[in-house]
């Protein structure tokens, strides 16, 4: 009988020392490679996040863009001699109203259009002087409802000096124009997606190659190499996790931030430009979801290169 | 209980570095092997171990043919054979009886039911004082003494052990050659990679001596 198999009469069978395992793990838990590989993730993380962000928010822009100008017409009513242009822009009001599926109809006034003008004329203009079309907004509740041929035809008809404008070349142009930097954003999150997945499928394998001395030593004392892969790949899901949350949060921090200076410094003129072009700097609902998801997604990918350097080391050892 | 007919083994396309080794281990038998450096001593451990496999020649493991044992068996093979390394293979973040009870957890059986083997098995092999130690501790002795308690812990048929007193002075390697012994007394056959003169006079036993990739045996 061997001495492990017979305990030495009067032995205690404990050292009184609590539990010895504790929480021992057989994969060391803190190593210098270890925190790189957590820090590079977190890196990568952060940076794939903020250019899924910036693409999110190009894509929700670029369709607050369309979608605002698409619900929106204008009747220009040119000033013409001899003719009373307040009630040309009173008739075409009325006009616009009479159509089926708009909204409300506005005609910008004196001060407004002078507001418009101002950039190009400076201030104190004295438009009766001037040639300067009036403009009526229409704005559109129903787009599918609103036969603009027929509003096109009838404001031609009945409004001397007018015409319609639904801003469909403008439209097709911005629509050209976010298509292209939401397919530029989409490209470059590609890339930041490959050089993530890279970058982690390296920094893992340089953790695991400080861990073949573990694998051998589990694999000589009889452990399978399904129990290997396991123990292992917990080790790395949790440190994927760790660096992934690090960078995802971090990120999110950022659009949480970016939302939050824009909001407070509305009203400035730079501020404005901004909240003109890309809304305000907020991530939606979405966006928030998929960084999440990319956070997993690198954390399940530091796992299964874990787990797959795990099997090369013991094909390599066998 | 391990048998060699014929064994060759050559690496690649290179000279055979094992040739024509023909040996029976028996269990409970005590063996050493033994060489000079360099003869393949290692590379026969390894093969003991199913670590390698022959180029030619057949093995025999507890009954079966290696050829004949599927991957997913292998391990199961293994626990039934402890193994020393020359450099011990602790894991430095364990502390002495993590290190010995690496076997039981490997296996997933629950701590409760081999605490008590474990530190019966350390005071055995001496280091009673020292199982909440970490490896960078101990010191040389400490070391192998804990390498060879872990290869026993789960009560091995053969134990294989490679240069164990390489690293110790002559007093603790006299005490591990009785560690070997009382083991050996125990039921387990014992396998003694050493270049150790000395050590071998102290305990008559087979000898089986490599040189140039060849085996002799003297009884």
């Amino acid at each position: 009988m061997s001495p492990a198999r017979a305990p030495a009469a009067g032995l205690p069978a404990d050292d009184g020392g609590g539990d010895p395992w504790g929480s021992a793990t057989i994969v060391p838990p803190q190593t210098i490679a270890g925190r790189a590989l957590t820090l590079v993730i977190a890196i990568m993380t952060f940076l794939a996040s903020l250019t899924l962000g910036a693409v999110t928010l190009i894509d929700d822009a670029a369709r607050a863009w369309t979608s605002d100008i698409g619900r929106e017409l204008t009747i220009e009513v040119r000033p013409i001699d001899g003719v009373d242009l307040p009630g040309e822009i009173a008739k075409a009001t009325a006009l616009a109203q009479e159509f089926q599926g708009v909204g409300r109809v506005h005609a910008l006034t004196d001060t407004e259009t002078r507001r418009l003008l101002e950039p190009w004329l400076g201030s104190g203009i004295d438009l009766d002087a001037l040639p300067v079309p009036r403009l009526v907004v229409v704005e559109i509740d129903d787009p599918l409802a609103v036969d603009l041929g027929a509003l096109r035809e009838a404001v031609a008809a009945d409004v001397r000096g007018g015409s319609l404008d639904d801003h469909a070349a403008w439209i097709d142009r911005l629509r050209a124009m976010a298509g292209a930097m939401v397919a530029g954003g989409a490209g470059i999150f590609v890339l930041v997606l490959v050089a993530l997945v890279l970058s982690v499928v390296f920094a893992t394998r340089a953790a695991m190659a400080g861990n073949s001395d573990i694998i051998g030593v589990l694999h000589f004392v009889g452990a399978e190499s399904g129990f290997i892969a396991r123990e292992f790949q917990r080790h790395f899901l949790l440190l994927g996790i760790k660096g992934g949350l690090i960078g995802g949060s971090l990120a999110l921090a950022c659009f949480v931030v970016a939302g939050l200076l824009t909001r407070q410094s509305a009203g400035m003129p730079g501020a404005d430009q901004i909240t003109a072009f890309v809304g305000g700097l907020r991530v939606g609902p979405l966006g928030y979801a998929a960084v999440l998801v990319l956070v997993f997604a690198v954390a399940l990918l530091t796992a299964a290169t874990s787990r797959w350097a795990v099997h090369r080391s013991l094909a390599e050892i066998d | 209980m391990i048998r060699f007919e014929n064994v060759g083994l050559r690496y690649g396309m290179g000279p055979e570095v094992l040739s024509d080794l023909t040996f029976h281990l028996p269990p409970r038998s005590f063996h050493y092997l033994t060489g000079p450096s360099g003869a393949g001593k290692t590379t026969l451990l390894r093969l003991l171990f199913l670590s390698l496999k022959p180029t030619r020649g057949l093995i025999t493991v507890f009954g079966k043919e290696t050829t004949r044992f599927a991957k997913t068996e292998l391990p199961q093979v293994r626990r039934r054979i402890g193994i020393v390394f020359q450099d011990f293979r602790l894991l430095d973040h364990l502390t002495t009886y993590q290190n010995v009870a690496l076997p039981y957890r490997v296996l997933g059986r629950d701590e409760s039911s081999y605490r008590a083997d474990v530190i019966d098995l350390l005071k055995w092999v001496g280091l009673g004082e020292r199982m909440h130690v970490l490896p960078p501790v101990l010191s040389g002795g400490e070391k192998q003494r804990a390498a060879i308690a872990r290869a026993l812990i789960t009560k091995p048929e053969l134990l294989l052990a490679d240069e164990p007193t390489g690293n110790v002075d002559p007093p603790l390697a006299r005490r591990l050659l009785r560690l070997f012994v009382e083991l050996n007394r125990l039921g387990t056959a014992v396998l003694i990679a050493t270049h150790d003169l000395a050590l071998m006079d102290q305990y008559d036993a087979r000898r089986l001596v490599l040189a140039d990739g060849r085996m002799e045996i003297y009884e």
